[in-house]
């Protein structure tokens, strides 16, 4: 117990452990995870416009969670589990917020003022 | 004599509590600020949901692929995700206890950070200069509000930097300044999370519109 204990004080001290090859992973990964998107917008690879949206929304999600874990340093353990609630918590908050403002809006733009749509 | 009957008492005679097992950070500072962290974040879901409701709304003025000038916005970006590396550097030489490595590697971060702010204000002049400010239409007070918080937030952090930088200078790498560090890494990756959101959501979708 008491060995535990000074583990997690000794761990609190020095912050997370960060490596150099995860720095770099997480940096290439990034680099790819967006050179791609601007590609695809600026070269007009695809002509559908959705296709092209569905695709740079991914890769926008894929390089958020590569930040979370490669320079965030997020994951199940670090501050016994409460950083990973408080981001899905935040995350779920965001989500509401987002699709339920676009959603609403949406259909207050269709329906209230068909005229101009 | 009524005291002792009326309390629990543990074996050794001191009082337990169900959570005595319970892990307790001794230091909440880093949790602290991912909290603070987290609540930043809501303030740029509105940001963007209030974008994401505005971004057709033209009035007549110039639309994002009129305005957006996406070679900028990459460079932009590389910026950010350079200084989001350099920053790791210093977090590697801080590791070490390297004093110097740690405060050249920050210096680097700052400086690219102050390229990105740069560009975004040369950006929001040019746009200014052509009659697109953010009076224009609801589209561009939605995009500066949204892009000049996170730029706001990026200045703020750059002015954290240089103060961090001299404090390392007088203090050296004292487990103070160490989690001070470690806050502002938090930042600094954080705002570019965000910045990941900006570039997707607003000008390369902007662009196509």
């Amino acid at each position: 117990m008491s060995e535990h204990h000074e583990h997690d004080h000794h761990h609190e001290e020095e912050g997370p452990h960060c490596s150099f090859s995860g720095y770099m992973i997480g940096f290439m990964l990034s680099v790819f995870l967006t050179a791609i998107p601007f590609w695809l917008v600026m070269g007009d690879v695809f002509t559908s416009k959705g296709i092209t949206t569905m695709m740079i929304l991914g890769f926008a999600v894929v390089q958020i969670v590569v930040h979370m874990v490669y320079f965030l340093h997020m994951n199940f353990q670090s501050e016994g589990g409460w950083n990973m609630l408080a981001l899905l918590f935040t995350a779920v908050l965001l989500f509401i917020t987002l699709a339920g403002s676009l959603w609403v809006m949406y259909h207050m733009n269709i329906n209230m003022m068909p005229g101009m749509s | 004599m009524s005291h002792s009957t009326t309390l629990p008492a543990g074996e050794n005679g001191q009082f337990e509590f169900m959570e005595m097992g319970e892990h307790h950070a001794p230091n909440g500072t880093l949790l602290g600020f991912w909290l603070y962290l987290m609540s930043d974040c809501l303030v740029f879901a509105a940001l963007f949901a209030t974008y994401g409701v505005l971004s057709q709304s033209f009035a007549g003025g110039p639309t994002g692929a009129d305005l957006f000038d996406l070679p900028l916005v990459a460079l932009n970006t590389s910026f950010l995700l350079l200084s989001s590396i350099t920053y790791g550097f210093a977090m590697l030489q801080m590791q070490q206890n390297r004093l110097r490595g740690t405060q050249i590697w920050l210096f680097i971060t700052g400086i690219l950070g102050a390229c990105f702010i740069g560009v975004e204000l040369y950006e929001f002049y040019h746009m200014i200069h052509v009659g697109a400010g953010p009076q224009t239409s609801a589209f561009l007070s939605s995009f500066f509000g949204l892009v000049g918080t996170h730029g706001l937030h990026v200045s703020v952090g750059i002015i954290w930097l240089v103060t961090l930088l001299l404090q390392l200078n007088k203090h050296g790498l004292t487990t103070a300044n160490k989690r001070r560090v470690y806050c502002l890494s938090m930042f600094w990756h954080f705002l570019d999370v965000v910045w990941i959101g900006v570039f997707t959501f607003v000008y390369l979708m902007g662009s196509m519109a």
